[in-house]
């Protein structure tokens, strides 16, 4: 089975995925992502109709950590590597406001 | 004493703490090593000289004074560089990391220094471990010591150049899919991956959660059990780390194992598996009837390899590995924003998501964009259950699948890589090719379990052969010993690359 994915998708899969791309990556991508996507389905073959999925192959549940309090990093130690900052604060441009 | 950088990790710890060597004089050793031959090998992205130097002189200081010296102390290491390092940068080799520096140290460089050992620097990986060749670097490729028109292998692919090119004694990596073992196969070097949760993943720049560990590549089984030994153990700032005691693998380790149960998956044996490879593993097979072990058939049909009408490789656990490692790549690398560290565009956006669009763009090379792209497909609405939630599914069946065969048997006796190394640029123009060069490592990372590559000798054009051998969870004892019954038995050990004799 053959998938085809058209440049609309893979413009659409680009913005969900929060990546800019240029006209050439969009149409390399469409047919690799289409080729990968089509060996993924090798896996249909395969009745899985009462196998319980497994995120984790080591099932360990309910891991607490103790109500203490412990060191953490200081401000300009987690600022440090901030491409753009505003005393203690990363800098972004305006996400609220006059848009529409 | 013969050349300090032909010792084992094992040795030089030895001579360091019995005075014939200081730890500046080894450390000085490598680094001239490094000098003389990295400029083909292009194994590092950072040489660490004089923090190395600095660590070293305190070794010699401590060893002065009478001090008691750590299990480690002295020996030049090098570190993969998506491990957090407190000092030098942690790139990924990723543009988008380019002038990274970790606040904090990995919990493994945290016992590495506890035990002594001197970090010479920070290797080079297919950008964010995402690759088998590591030519998916950011930065540049690394080449393969044994030919250097070669490909490492990869993602650990700077750490096992540098083991296999004496330019450090021994060196961490990290597997998601096989990238500490098929490197280590390519570079005629040993690379073990530990049990998931054996060795704690905190500071390991995450790519597959599930499926990451940390684990050393060394010239020798001893060294591996030395190595591993250090870094294992459970870890309060990893919730998934296990809570189960370390063996002394080291002590362990030449311990043959008696009445030793080898099992070999018909699945791998079919004509689809390169000529020399086959034999390689089946006269390894051979080496252990010899030593005493038995021989038994074991079946991992979701495992399975064969050959599709294109004649391509094909396997329900590659599908079923890269559906997940997409999966979980796209949920971790949404953490580079362009806001809180690393790359940020410098062209004008008109608000926070272009910035975000734009910075990613910029920093991310075309295989890590494909993997986050593909993993938010396969977990977008109406795609999930046909995806990842059937992979999930699938993983279980390749786990059970190892659950039976280690009914029968210790250890799982198969190659690490279905070809020896292959060419720079061979595989770069098909994305789905190079994923098929991890066939044989990826359902162990599926499966939590620990395996190991071993050198099983040279095949054509001198390149090296690896053969691996997995465990159940928890059975590195296992492992390392019948590895090194192997290797004391073929005396196939600290392979050295021609390049090195020149």
């Amino acid at each position: 089975m053959s998938k085809t994915i058209d440049l609309k998708l893979v413009r659409h899969i680009g913005k969900l995925s929060r990546i800019e791309l240029t006209d050439l990556e969009a149409e390399t991508f469409a047919h690799q992502l289409a080729d990968i996507l089509s060996y993924f389905d090798k896996l249909q073959e395969l009745d899985t109709a009462d196998v319980e999925p497994m995120a984790h192959a080591v099932e360990l549940t309910n891991i607490l950590a103790a109500d203490e309090p412990h060191a953490s990093l200081t401000p300009e130690q987690a600022l440090a590597n901030a491409p753009q900052r505003d005393g203690d604060f990363f800098k972004v441009p305006k996400v609220i406001g006059d848009s529409q | 004493m013969s050349n300090i950088t032909d010792l084992s990790a094992l040795e030089l710890r030895d001579a360091i703490a019995g005075g014939e060597v200081s730890a500046v004089e080894a450390t000085r050793a490598y680094l001239a090593t490094i000098e003389r031959t990295d400029p083909q090998v292009r194994a590092f992205n950072e040489v660490l000289a004089e923090n190395a130097l600095a660590q070293a002189q305190a070794v010699d200081a401590a060893r002065t004074a009478g001090e008691k010296l750590g299990p480690l102390a002295g020996v030049p290491l090098a570190v993969k560089d998506n491990l957090a390092t407190p000092y030098g940068k942690t790139t990924c080799s990723s543009k988008i990391l380019a002038e990274f520096r970790a606040p904090y140290a990995a919990t493994v460089v945290e016992k590495l220094h506890a035990a002594g050992a001197v970090i010479l620097g920070k290797t080079n990986l297919d950008e964010f471990a995402m690759g088998s060749s590591t030519e998916n670097s950011g930065f540049e490729a690394t080449r393969n010591p044994w030919d250097l028109s070669r490909v490492p292998g990869g993602s650990s692919g700077g750490s096992a150049a540098a083991v296999a090119a004496r330019q450090c004694a021994a060196a961490l990596g990290s597997d998601t899919g096989g990238s500490i073992r098929q490197p280590a196969g390519f570079c005629g070097v040993v690379g073990f991956k530990p049990t998931y949760g054996r060795v704690s993943r905190y500071g390991l720049v995450a790519y597959g959660s599930s499926l990451d560990q940390i684990g050393p590549l060394t010239r020798d089984v001893p060294d591996a059990a030395m190595l591993t030994a250090a870094i294992a153990g459970h870890d309060p700032k990893d919730s998934t780390s296990l809570p189960a005691d370390v063996p002394d693998y080291l002590s362990e380790v030449e311990h043959p194992i008696e009445n030793l149960r080898v099992g070999l998956p018909r699945e791998f044996y079919s004509d689809a598996l390169d000529a020399e490879i086959n034999a390689a593993i089946h006269a390894a097979a051979e080496t252990y009837r010899n030593a005493g072990a038995d021989i038994v058939e074991v079946s991992l049909p979701h495992s399975r390899i064969d050959r599709d009408e294109q004649g391509k490789l094909s396997s329900y656990a590659v599908a079923c590995y890269y559906i997940v490692a997409m999966a979980e790549a796209s949920s971790n690398l949404a953490r580079y924003d362009g806001v809180h560290y690393g790359h940020r565009t410098d062209e004008a956006v008109d608000d926070i998501i272009q910035l975000y669009s734009r910075s990613r763009a910029e920093g991310f090379g075309p295989e890590v964009k494909r993997r986050i792209m593909l993993g938010t497909y396969t977990l977008s609405a109406g795609y999930y259950d046909a995806y990842y939630n059937k992979a999930l599914k699938v993983r279980r069946l390749i786990k059970n699948d190892f659950d039976a065969a280690f009914q029968r048997c210790d250890v799982v006796l198969c190659p690490t890589a279905p070809t020896p190394a292959f060419a720079i640029g061979e595989k770069t123009g098909d994305p789905l090719t190079m994923y098929l060069a991890d066939i044989y490592t990826i359902s162990v990372n599926l499966a939590g379990l620990p395996a190991l590559s071993l050198p099983a000798g040279l095949a054509r054009d001198g390149l090296p052969v690896g053969m691996q051998l997995i465990g159940p969870a928890l059975g590195e004892s296992t492992i390392l010993r019948a590895a090194r019954m192997y290797e004391t038995a073929s005396g196939t050990t600290r392979l050295k690359p021609p390049m090195l004799s020149e």
